[in-house]
């Protein structure tokens, strides 16, 4: 070897070194510039937690605060053996949805996949925020790609998905704690994807709805919905539409007329819980946590009740408590949602 | 060519017109001094130096500059 | 396409790539192909501009060469029949000829400039007049288009005619190599306005790939981002809040806007030029500098020397000579020597020219009024310092300063500042107001609150001004390595793992640092009802 040869291969060397740790370098800066939830904001942590999963649901919810807020996948085990989880983010949007159905549906066939109709009345990409608290969650797949696409504002760049660093990179200068500490995980916030809450803030008096021009949803909204359809149809799997029991923001009544013709001729079914509170004992002086918005824990478990019931009665599904090792993974994740709720009611117990 | 040595040591006293031939290139020259210089010029040998001469090669020494004169009053 | 936007990014390397794909015959049609689809970025119409400016010019500098190459046959030709006043006859009437074509074609195209960047100031102008004189009529202002990158375009193809038309060199045959030099897209944004025969080699010539050009260019590019990104872009911020508030940032604000601008510009400017030059060094075109530490100057002439050199040359050699030195400006020359005897007569064709390039040069900067004094001003301080000549002398024969290093630091304060003081005048609303903003300096003493209180609230944190310093330190300390010759070069002396890191950091700091994208407002991800 000639030493001018010595050199060059050095070089090469030195190049390649040099560039996987500037790569490394990045990559470690991304991970710490990017939220991780794990402060007031837990709900951006949610979609995430999927793929940690044995995926062998027997029921998937898909949609937003209205879903992971309102149901317990714990209760529908406990009492009816029911294997569910919770696929869902703050201010989920229609095709952000379909993405999140695709994207499960290439890890398992649930028999039942519910769907919360409240994002219909979205046309349009909404907020940034919210975007990326779906988005940057799911792992690279085409869903991923096509949810980004679908979901993009015209301030926003494919690239900054891509790369997060790109879009978080202003963080560097409002780093707290948290984000060294979840620098290489975060620690799990949801329970099969329910978010728990305890709090109790009564319902005082609910927000009279703004009036609309139009009531009629958008193309858009629609086609998606058409979309989950067509593919629930593909791959035999249920889906099921429902509307969850948050007395606001406003549902109306036009916006619920046209979710049931829509059921009725695709051959859906449909419910809307606002109709069965008194059935299902919601008492919304004890059972939310937000003055109406949302469940509390309290709340939840009735309502998941109420539905489990329903689902067993009406999509047939089975008890699966026999399966051995199904209930050996569902006896540590109770033994967590008790801790956490007892730990939480412990915590409101101080504050008062 | 003394004459032009002459009007060019008027303008920098300090510089040794004969020996230097980068009048141009080092910022000797700059552009006030050559508007001086092709005036005089004017005046003195009854030449027109227009723009299009004004480039390095022929101000760069005394001796370019003489030799463009030449050139220029043989037309 | 901005160059601080992803889609710019994507389209250079995807450029870079294809460039070294491609048979080498291809490089420059590719590159034409290119700056043309970069063009197109900036609208369709813009396309007709820069067309009928690359027509023009082609057709205009071909016919002046043919005329050229004609004259000079025709004139071996009949060496023997010919007298010399006949001769003299031919040549002048074929001088003529060239002329008339150059003359057509400068008018043609610094007219379009002229309609599409001056027609509302003339307007606002004749409107002020209206004004005065009482009257209700007003024209409307027009809505004209500006295609992208017209007053460099523009004074790059005029100065390839103008140097056809003197015969410095022949005119280019092949339209499309002639349209690439027009619309050669990295100069398109800001400059610099190069000159057809340092370009034409490079240009048109044929590229190997060669690793040490490429990752120099990319080093350049690179560095000029960070400048734009890290520091100009952040000041910004900075500079538009104390420029935006006439009312609140007066006295020592004004200073420090002031002293932020000169930052932000110098950044802002010399980046991009780093990243236009870094560009055609990858795809090994050579072009000239534009930038020489100008804020190292000692003097204001020399200032103008080493900032924005291509502007400046331009200026000097197609109007400060033709002017100066044209046959009746030497006769007016004359003339004021024979009445205001020869020290003064002897300085009025310097000082009529540089009167109009200023002129000019301030309205290329912009069509305001603030830019025509801005210009004149430089104008009147490079006359002054001319006329203190002898003062200097004088002292200088007295006093031994002129190589100390205190008194060199001195004069490139003073013109620091002095230059500083000028360029208020393109970041204020109008004239009277900038001579307001500036006189607040020496009678607004509000230093204390400014610095307690103030500066702190023009959108800029603690973490931005400690960004902006370490930005600003590192911007210096290379100028001064940069003095002793290329700093890329030493680097590259040095073991391979030097380089990457500090390139490698010098990538991660314009990711991290630079003031870019949406930005990150921590309450907007606050989760709230939904």
């Amino acid at each position: 070897m000639t030493e001018k040869k010595k050199g060059r291969g050095k070089r090469i060397v030195s190049v390649v070194i040099g560039l996987v740790v500037i790569v490394a370098v990045l990559a470690l800066l991304q991970r710490l510039v990017m939220p991780k939830y794990m402060g007031d904001v837990k709900e951006g942590a949610l979609i995430g937690e999927y793929y940690d999963e044995e995926k062998d649901f027997d029921v998937v919810f898909i949609g937003d605060c209205e879903v992971y807020e309102n149901f317990v996948p714990a209760t529908l085990w406990e009492n009816y053996g029911i294997n569910s989880y919770i696929r869902g983010s703050a201010q989920q949007l229609i095709w952000q949805s379909y993405y999140l159905m695709e994207e499960t549906l290439q890890y398992e066939k649930p028999d039942v996949i519910v769907f919360n109709v409240l994002s219909l009345q979205y046309n349009e990409p909404q907020k940034e925020a919210y975007n990326r608290m779906t988005i940057d969650g799911m792992r690279w797949s085409t869903s991923k790609v096509g949810c980004i696409q679908a979901s993009m504002l015209e301030s926003e760049s494919f690239i900054e998905y891509v790369f997060p660093l790109l879009r978080y990179h202003d963080r560097w200068s409002e780093l707290e704690p948290e984000d060294f500490k979840y620098i290489l995980g975060a620690e799990k916030v949801g329970h099969n994807g329910y978010y728990m809450q305890v709090g109790v803030v009564p319902v005082e008096y609910i927000p009279e709805g703004k009036i609309l021009g139009d009531y009629s949803f958008g193309d858009n909204a629609w086609s998606y919905l058409d979309k989950m359809v067509a593919l629930c149809e593909e791959n035999d799997v249920e889906l099921v539409l429902i509307k969850a029991p948050s007395l606001y923001p406003e549902w109306y009544e036009e916006w619920d007329v046209q979710v049931e013709e829509y059921a009725e001729a695709h051959n859906l079914k449909y419910i809307n819980f606002l109709e069965h509170t008194e059935e299902i004992g919601l008492d919304f002086s004890t059972d939310t946590y937000d003055a109406g918005l949302h469940l509390n824990l309290y709340g939840a478990v009735k309502l998941t009740d109420y539905f489990g019931a329903w689902l067993v009665e009406e999509c047939g599904l089975e008890d699966r408590r026999g399966e051995e090792e199904l209930s050996n993974a569902w006896e540590v994740k109770l033994e967590c949602f008790y801790n956490q709720k007892e730990e939480l009611e412990a915590l409101k117990e101080e504050e008062f | 060519m003394e004459q032009l040595l002459e009007i060019l040591s008027d303008l920098h006293p300090e510089v040794d017109f004969e020996e230097c031939d980068t009048l141009i290139d080092d910022g000797i020259l700059d552009s006030f001094d050559i508007v001086s210089l092709i005036s005089e010029i004017n005046e003195e040998f009854d030449v027109v130096i227009s723009a299009e001469h004004i480039i390095p090669e022929n101000f760069n020494s005394a001796e370019a500059l003489y030799a463009l004169i030449e050139r220029l009053e043989e037309e | 396409m901005l160059f601080t936007s992803y889609r710019f990014l994507a389209f250079i390397l995807g450029l870079f790539l294809l460039y070294y794909v491609v048979p080498k015959k291809c490089q420059w049609p590719l590159l034409l192909v290119a700056s043309y689809i970069f063009y197109a970025f900036a609208g369709w119409e813009c396309l007709v501009f820069i067309g009928a400016t690359t027509l023009t010019t082609y057709g205009a500098g071909l016919l002046i060469d043919q005329n050229h190459a004609r004259q000079k046959n025709y004139l071996a030709e009949h060496k023997a029949d010919l007298s010399k006043e006949e001769k003299k006859a031919y040549k002048e009437k074929q001088k003529n000829k060239r002329f008339a074509l150059m003359v057509v074609c400068l008018v043609f195209n610094f007219g379009i400039l002229a309609v599409l960047k001056y027609t509302n100031f003339v307007i606002a102008n004749i409107n002020g007049v209206l004004q005065m004189t009482g009257s209700e009529n007003m024209l409307s202002f027009r809505n004209l288009l500006l295609p992208l990158g017209i007053s460099f375009y523009t004074f790059q193809s005029m100065g390839y005619l103008i140097d056809i038309h003197r015969g410095k060199y022949s005119a280019q045959k092949n339209v499309f190599k002639f349209a690439l030099f027009v619309s050669f897209f990295p100069q398109l944004i800001q400059g610099p306005i190069s000159r057809y025969d340092d370009l034409e080699k490079g240009l048109f010539g044929q590229h190997a790939f060669d690793w040490q050009t490429v990752s120099f260019g990319l080093q350049r590019i690179l560095w000029g981002f960070f400048k734009k990104l890290v520091i100009a872009d952040r000041m910004l911020i900075g500079v538009n809040a104390l420029i935006g508030d006439t009312d609140t940032y007066t006295g020592f604000y004004v200073f420090l806007g002031m002293l932020f601008y000169a930052l932000q510009l110098y950044a802002d400017f010399t980046g991009g030029i780093d990243i236009t030059i870094g560009i055609a060094q990858v795809l090994g075109i050579p072009m000239q500098e534009n930038f020489n530490r100008p804020y190292f100057s000692k003097g204001i002439k020399e200032y103008w020397r080493r900032w924005h050199i291509s502007l400046g040359s331009w200026f000097t050699d197609y109007l400060f000579y033709p002017i100066s030195v044209c046959k009746p400006m030497l006769k007016v020359s004359k003339f004021s020597r024979k009445v205001l005897g020869e020290k003064i007569g002897k300085r009025v064709p310097v000082y009529a020219a540089s009167i109009a390039v200023w002129f000019v040069t301030g309205i290329w900067h912009g069509a305001a009024w603030n830019f025509v004094v801005w210009g004149l001003g430089n104008c009147f301080f490079i006359m002054l310092s001319q006329e203190c000549e002898p003062l200097y002398e004088k002292f200088h024969a007295r006093f031994a300063v002129k190589d100390k290093m205190w008194f060199k630091a001195f004069q490139i304060g003073r013109t620091f500042l002095l230059m500083c003081s000028l360029r208020m005048l393109d970041c204020y609303r109008d004239v009277p107001m900038t001579f307001r903003m500036f006189s607040s300096m020496f009678t607004d003493w509000n230093i204390g609150e400014a610095v307690t209180v103030g500066m702190w609230n023009l959108g800029l944190g603690v973490h931005d001004y400690v960004v902006l310093a370490a930005g600003t330190v590192i911007l210096f300390t290379v100028s001064m390595v940069g003095r002793r010759g290329s700093v890329r070069e030493m680097l590259a002396k040095k073991p391979a793992f030097v380089s990457i890191a500090v390139f490698g950091a010098l990538f991660i700091a314009t990711v991290l640092f630079g003031a870019y994208g949406m930005g990150y407002d921590a309450s907007q991800f606050i989760y709230n009802q939904f």
